[in-house]
């Protein structure tokens, strides 16, 4: 995939100086000092720093991150150093912000603010997404196609604080709370995990239309065609064959997508924000990982204090997680691709 | 006709409905998305209408909303967009360049590969963290920040360090943030270049570099740019980072507190000067007036908005204009 397969430049052959009588014809291919040679070589070796640089970026999140959050350069201590593992995951309670003896450290009230927003997004946006990547890839017509695709990648293209806009003014005052307050008599705020959860769950429909139906279209057609000569109708060998032999594609895209929800900041930040709380209902203003760092960030954050380091601690979990979901999903696309090539 | 067959007819018609009843309900939901769309634009554009005047264009920000404008935002946003395509663009193509081009298949290659499409994935605002530790404070380099004064002969700027809130700092951040966008991009535009077009080259005796530089990477100009013009639309519209770095998202005055093009040409020191300026951006601008309960903001967001959105589809447009221009001329 790197390289192309009939590079002219892999196998080059080192010039094989022979006895002196060649040494008329050979001399352009011996390997003396020129400055053309060595510009070739430094532009080469520029451009592997361009490369390398992404690794660096890596390495610093990662130093960045562990530094500040498990260990850390002897004069300073680390937050994990300061609050112990065993409260930051079983501690209920996440106050960093409150007087000092009221401060409790436990992750599990963002996590679960998060784990809220994920889910109500993901009941959204995958099963949305997946029927119009199927839509596209097997019912649409090409005109119909090349009609969507460019909506999908507007959709796509919409910064995040419009979508925490529009959850905010029209889809909490004009359809959360007539239908759940009105309708039903429940308790519902302005800010609700409800609301940001539909717009992060939009807001993931085009990632995942577009890369299941990139999978659902590397699906060879002669099993369509197998299926059809079997007596299949369409919609037999749509969720009978085709989706069935892209699942692993698919489910790697759901992954990739969810891991986007888990990171997403803004339209959470303004339509859902509230206390850290442990809950799982819907209609509560709640607290993610995301909104916690957001929120202190805002403020002025004293250099060094354990409310700056549980930023770090926050980040951290939350890029462990997203990195060992695309690690995952990557994982399973490459060996998709293997299987239909 | 046998039981059978009955049975079998009364299946068949069963299974079609299903099928029809499926199609339609895929069919629903596209067109469903496109219409969430459409709400979400119309109904952006009902709350702004009327508040995007020339004066909210021209005018500083302001706690009354009448009198907001979004002037500090939109300058700020083109200083970060420029300075971070000075930075990304080369960058990344050249990441691009080197993978497609140089790297041989070795193990680091494949790392470099992976890694790219991993970061592609982290959370902006993990960015936002790295961006403020390694820009803002530099690791705490020092307590107080540190002024320098640097002169280039005709004007004389200044500059801290540890860097602080500035436009420099924001740039780089939303630099590493689009790399990885722009090197896949730019990856895949160099790969549609067809391999004769490079043997072609070397056979006439042309060096690697030569005919990178003009052969390959003019022929994988047009997908080169609509990539990153794609990628920096992206970064155009981030928010979460550059609150993290703690961007003022209230600042009224534009980055080197330049008035005009006349002001430009009597200070040309001012253009030096405004990158290490504080900054805001219209995201920022447009989140802090959302988080404003007053009376007017929501007119005065949405009027904000739709500002962004016109320019992020000057960029799509102009994306878009390069791939129809240039990719009917070219025909391998």
């Amino acid at each position: 995939m790197l390289l192309l397969e009939d590079d002219p430049f892999r196998s080059h052959p080192v010039a094989n100086i022979g006895p002196a009588r060649h040494e008329q014809s050979t001399r352009s291919l011996r390997r003396v000092f020129s400055w053309q040679r060595a510009s070739e070589q430094l532009i080469q070796g520029a451009l592997f720093c361009c490369a390398l640089l992404s690794i660096l970026t890596t390495l610093s999140i990662i130093y960045v991150l562990v530094t500040e959050a498990i260990v850390a350069l002897p004069p300073d201590t680390s937050f994990f150093q300061e609050i112990g593992l065993a409260e930051f995951f079983s501690e209920t309670r996440w106050t960093p912000q409150y007087a000092e003896e009221q401060r409790h450290y436990g992750i599990l009230p963002l996590l679960c603010g998060t784990l809220l927003i994920t889910g109500i997004s993901g009941l959204i946006g995958l099963p949305a997404g997946l029927m119009i990547a199927i839509y596209l890839s097997e019912y649409a017509s090409p005109r119909t196609r090349s009609l969507c695709k460019p909506m999908l990648e507007l959709l796509a293209g919409i910064p995040t604080i419009v979508y925490g806009y529009f959850a905010l003014t029209v889809l909490t005052p004009y359809f959360i709370v007539p239908v759940f307050k009105q309708t039903f008599g429940l308790s519902v705020g302005g800010f609700n995990a409800l609301a940001g959860g539909i717009v992060v769950g939009i807001m993931i429909i085009p990632m995942v239309a577009s890369l299941s139906e990139d999978v659902l279209r590397a699906v060879p057609n002669s099993l369509r065609e197998a299926g059809y000569a079997l007596g299949s109708t369409k919609f037999d060998v749509s969720a009978k064959i085709v989706v069935p032999s892209a699942l692993s594609g698919i489910l790697a895209s759901f992954l990739l997508a969810l891991s986007r929800s888990i990171g997403e900041t803004m339209a959470v930040a303004i339509a859902s924000t509230g206390q850290p709380a442990l809950t799982l209902n819907p209609l509560a203003a709640i607290q993610t990982m995301t909104i916690f760092i957001v929120n202190v960030m805002q403020g002025e954050v004293v250099a060094g204090s354990t409310l700056e380091k549980s930023l770090y601690a926050v980040a951290l979990v939350l890029f462990v997680i997203t990195l060992g979901m695309n690690l995952i999903s990557q994982m399973v696309l490459a060996r998709y691709r293997e299987v239909y090539q | 006709m046998s039981l059978h067959d009955e049975i079998y007819e009364q299946k068949l018609a069963l299974r079609h409905r299903l099928g029809q009843a499926f199609e339609w309900a895929c069919r629903l939901t596209t067109w469903l998305s496109m219409g969430i769309l459409a709400v979400l634009l119309v109904g952006i554009g009902r709350q702004a209408w009327g508040w995007l005047t020339w004066g909210f264009l021209t005018r500083g920000n302001s706690y009354i909303a009448e009198e907001a404008g979004i002037v500090a935002g939109l300058c700020g946003s083109l200083w970060l967009i420029g300075l971070t395509a000075m930075m990304a663009v080369p960058l990344g193509v050249g990441a691009a360049v080197y993978l497609e081009e140089y790297a041989r298949p070795t193990r680091l290659t494949k790392l470099i590969q992976l890694n790219i499409s991993n970061l592609a994935g982290v959370p902006s605002i993990v960015y936002g963290i790295l961006g403020f530790t390694v820009f803002v404070r530099m690791f705490g380099l020092r307590d107080r920040p540190e002024k320098f004064v640097c002169s280039l002969g005709f004007v004389d700027f200044s500059f801290e360090l540890p860097l602080g809130r500035v436009v420099v700092s924001g740039a780089a951040t939303l630099t590493l943030l689009s790399l990885p966008v722009i090197i896949i991009a730019a990856q895949e535009a160099l790969r549609a270049v067809p391999a004769s077009l490079r043997h072609a080259s070397l056979a006439l005796g042309a060096t690697k570099w030569q005919t990178v530089r003009h052969q390959v990477i003019p022929a994988a100009l047009p997908g080169i740019l609509t990539g990153v013009i794609l990628a920096l639309s992206r970064a155009l519209g981030e928010t979460a980072p550059l609150l993290v770095l703690g961007a003022a998202a209230q600042l009224s005055v534009v980055p080197g507190r330049i008035t005009g093009i006349g002001d430009v040409l009597r200070h040309p020191g001012k253009l030096v000067q405004a990158p290490f300026d504080q900054f805001t951006a219209i995201p920022l601008q447009i989140y802090s007036w959302v988080s404003d309960s007053s009376r007017g903001f929501e007119h005065v967001s949405a009027a904000g908005i739709v500002v962004l959105l016109v320019v992020l589809i000057l960029m799509n447009g102009t994306a878009i204009f390069i791939r129809q221009r240039f990719q009917k001329k070219i025909r391998w």
